[in-house]
């Protein structure tokens, strides 16, 4: 499920594809990976700001199929309204991890601890098992993964990650300026 | 005004221009079949519900407008499937309108339930289920604009029963309203200027051009543009399976169809060529052989109207997103524009006399059968060709004698040759030649099929007969399923498996003559040309001739599947002399 890191050539795309909010429309995205053989390694769909639109989040294995024929038969879906690609080193990325994690008295504490440290969220404490939940940079959400595993996870979902260009400095600060002058 | 979602699909229909649509009722499209009695529609009734696909397939090639189909839900439905992949791979304009269970009912397993749209996706342009009577009318403008614009495909309505029986407020989207309802839809038309100007410069510089030409061409209605571009460079061209007709056989740069089954010229043409422009085709496998091996030399003009074709096989050095004609026309102008400047055109020369000394070398070619021997396939499709009147349509199934028909029949207009090419559909012919005689009924339509093919869609003949639909079906009857036999002989060591029909049953007069058509045996080479002549002679139903014709024939030349083009295989009498294809 991890992937790899997003400082070196990125093995995987983020596609972000604005889509018109309509039933049956994910079963034609998930078909169309599935009948080209593309590898899908998340997904994430909601509705946007626009009730007509919704956005599906795809995160495509581009050693599958090179990114730029998956962009062309997404874009062939009529119901396909605009497609972002977005490459991990310029996008900003979270995604949501919950865990029902096993402790005992001694250890609840250390998961407790750990827990904070990633600035997650205790939601459930019971007498042999923990649920917390931690948002961020999916990176992030591997390690606190990979941490929680040493005390035996009961259950775990992840979201798949959602994602949004960077915005610029330049693009940052252009209202800002503009008030200023 | 009020009135039924039936009546409102059957108005819509009619408002879409449909004058012909093929089908067969039952029970959850029932409520659409009562308006269409005081409808202007006429509607063909077919005896299977894939023969009402193929119908609209052949009306569609033949005249450029989509075919309309119409079933019912379930069993009718799953029947669509293989028309509708067939339209797909081959980009055929067609709607097609399937019942639905009720609203109510749908997700209960009720009777002749299926998830229609879920099992047509990946072989729609676009599909549909409607869920109240009032959006029929928009879903029917969609389907159509949908099927026709861009690179054109099957859509399909699936319209629940209860849709049908309530009652709607009539109203007819404008066309602002369609478009505005399919945002993410917009066809790019024109090509890039920058793109088709550097085409142009390409195209002056190359010394080895070849036009590739695809079935783009034909969809586009560029025939007139292509022969004016091939005119004024003076390159040859080569018409893909797809593209036949496109370009004049009898024209002296036209060098037939290339690929697995090509000419030996077109083939080497385009695997020797510097600069292949390729126009609405699609570098299929079936052109290309071996896709490491194809074109080496080659720079890459691909004008195709869908994008992603560009680069899907083969990287273009020029692509150009737009429709055939309209890129065509701007490329000639582009072409001349520079030659108004100065620029010349690179010298051709050597590479036209390589060319015509291929064609001179490697003609089709096939063994004449001796008197008292058997009938060969190839000297049937020499008469039938002969002997057919102008502007015969021709239409064919899958297999042996696909390709024979495409070798040897002289396409000299477009929308004359029908056939399945893509999903390549045992079973095509029968149906199809109906709805391109329905389509043209002023043309003669020959359907030419093989003795497998047609024992799949043959019922289709009764549909014929009834309607007055009078086509004429060759069968080239070899008792095998020939192609597969071909490559048992060749690739499996003579190893026959599962591919011999009988030359007793059926019996094909008798069977055509069930079905109300005319039918004819030939067993022998004197027999062939007044067979022909009677059947010519028939206007008033269906003929059936059944050409008893020799089994060990094979189609040549052929590149091996998984081969380069380079290893194409000659006939036996042109592989000695192998070595002048280079």
């Amino acid at each position: 499920m991890s992937v790899a890191s997003t400082t070196t050539q990125p093995s995987y795309h983020i596609l972000s594809v604005l889509v018109q909010n309509r039933p049956g429309v994910l079963a034609r995205v998930a078909s169309l990976f599935a009948r080209r053989g593309y590898n899908i390694f998340s997904l994430a769909v909601a509705p946007t700001e626009d009730d007509a639109l919704s956005r599906i989040t795809i995160v495509v294995d581009v050693e599958s199929a090179p990114v730029e024929q998956v962009v062309k038969q997404l874009f062939k879906l009529i119901e396909v309204v605009k497609i972002s690609e977005l490459d991990p080193r310029r996008s900003v990325e979270r995604e949501l991890i919950l865990a029902t994690v096993r402790v005992t008295s001694e250890n609840r504490g250390q998961v407790v601890e750990l827990t904070n440290i990633f600035e997650g969220k205790i939601l459930a404490v019971g007498v042999e098992a923990i649920t917390v939940s931690l948002d961020g940079n999916p990176d992030k959400l591997d390690d606190f993964e990979d941490l929680l595993r040493g005390y035996g996870i009961v259950e775990l979902q992840r979201t798949g990650r959602v994602a949004l260009p960077k915005l610029d400095r330049e693009a940052r600060l252009r209202a800002v300026k503009g008030k200023a002058v | 005004m009020k009135m039924t979602g039936a009546q409102a699909l059957i108005k819509a229909l009619e408002m879409e221009n449909t004058e012909v649509m093929f089908g067969l009722p039952g029970g959850c499209i029932l409520p659409a079949y009562d308006p269409l009695l005081d409808s202007s529609i006429r509607h063909i009734l077919v005896r299977h519900e894939q023969g009402a696909g193929h119908m609209a397939e052949g009306y569609a090639h033949v005249t450029g407008r989509p075919g309309v189909a119409m079933v019912t839900s379930g069993p009718a439905a799953t029947n669509m499937v293989t028309p509708l992949c067939d339209a797909y791979m081959d980009s055929i304009p067609m709607v097609c309108i399937t019942g639905q269970v009720a609203t109510y009912a749908i997700g209960t397993d009720a009777f002749q339930e299926c998830d229609t749209v879920g099992i047509t996706r990946s072989v729609t342009k676009h599909n549909e289920l409607v869920m109240t009577a009032q959006d029929l009318p928009m879903a029917v403008r969609q389907a159509f604009h949908i099927a026709t614009t861009g690179r054109p495909g099957p859509t399909l309505i699936d319209i629940p029963k209860d849709c049908l029986t309530n009652t709607m407020d009539w109203h007819w989207p404008t066309d602002a309203e369609v478009i505005d309802s399919l945002p993410g839809y917009r066809p790019n038309m024109k090509g890039h200027p920058r793109m088709i100007k550097e085409a142009a410069r390409l195209i002056l510089e190359s010394e080895r051009p070849i036009l590739y030409v695809g079935g783009g061409v034909l969809k586009a209605r560029a025939a007139e543009a292509l022969r004016e571009l091939a005119e004024i460079t003076q390159i040859h061209v080569v018409t893909t399976l797809m593209a036949r007709g496109a370009f004049p056989d009898s024209h002296p740069l036209c060098l037939g169809m290339p690929g697995m089954h090509g000419t030996a010229s077109a083939t080497t043409a385009m695997q020797k060529s510097d600069l292949l422009i390729a126009l609405g085709a699609r570098f299929d496998d079936r052109i290309t052989g071996k896709v490491s091996a194809f074109a080496q030399e080659a720079k890459i003009i691909h004008v195709d109207i869908d994008p992603a074709e560009q680069g899907k096989v083969r990287r273009p050095d020029v692509p150009i997103v737009g429709d055939c004609r309209l890129v065509i026309e701007e490329i000639v102008k582009a072409i001349k524009d520079l030659r108004n400047g100065g620029t010349e055109q690179a010298d051709t020369s050597a590479w036209k006399s390589r060319i015509s000394g291929w064609r001179e070398q490697f003609p089709l070619s096939y063994e004449p059968s001796q008197p008292g021997e058997e009938l060969k396939p190839q000297f049937c499709l020499e008469a039938l060709r002969d002997s057919a009147p102008e502007d015969t349509i021709l239409v064919s199934g899958v297999g042996q004698h696909q390709m024979w028909s495409s070798q040897y029949w002289n396409f000299e207009r477009p929308y004359t040759w029908v056939n399945s090419g893509g999903l390549g559909t045992m079973g095509f012919s029968v149906p199809a030649a109906i709805g391109a005689k329905v389509g043209r009924p002023e043309s003669t339509v020959w359907a030419i099929d093989g003795d497998g093919c047609f024992q799949m869609t043959a019922q289709e003949l009764v549909t014929a007969s009834l309607e007055r639909i009078p086509v004429k079906v060759a069968i080239l009857n070899n008792s095998y399923l020939g192609m597969v036999r071909q490559w048992q002989e060749m690739f499996y060591e003579e190893r026959y498996s599962e591919v011999y029909l009988s030359p007793e049953v059926p019996d094909f007069v008798k069977w055509a003559e069930a079905m109300g058509c005319v039918g004819i045996r030939v067993d022998s080479p004197e027999e062939v040309q007044p067979a022909i002549d009677k059947a010519n002679g028939v206007d008033d139903r269906p003929v059936v001739v059944d050409f008893r014709v020799a089994a060990s024939e094979k189609v040549f030349p052929m590149v091996p599947a998984g081969a380069g083009n380079d290893d194409l295989l000659l006939p036996p009498s042109q592989m000695a002399r192998k070595e002048f294809l280079r």
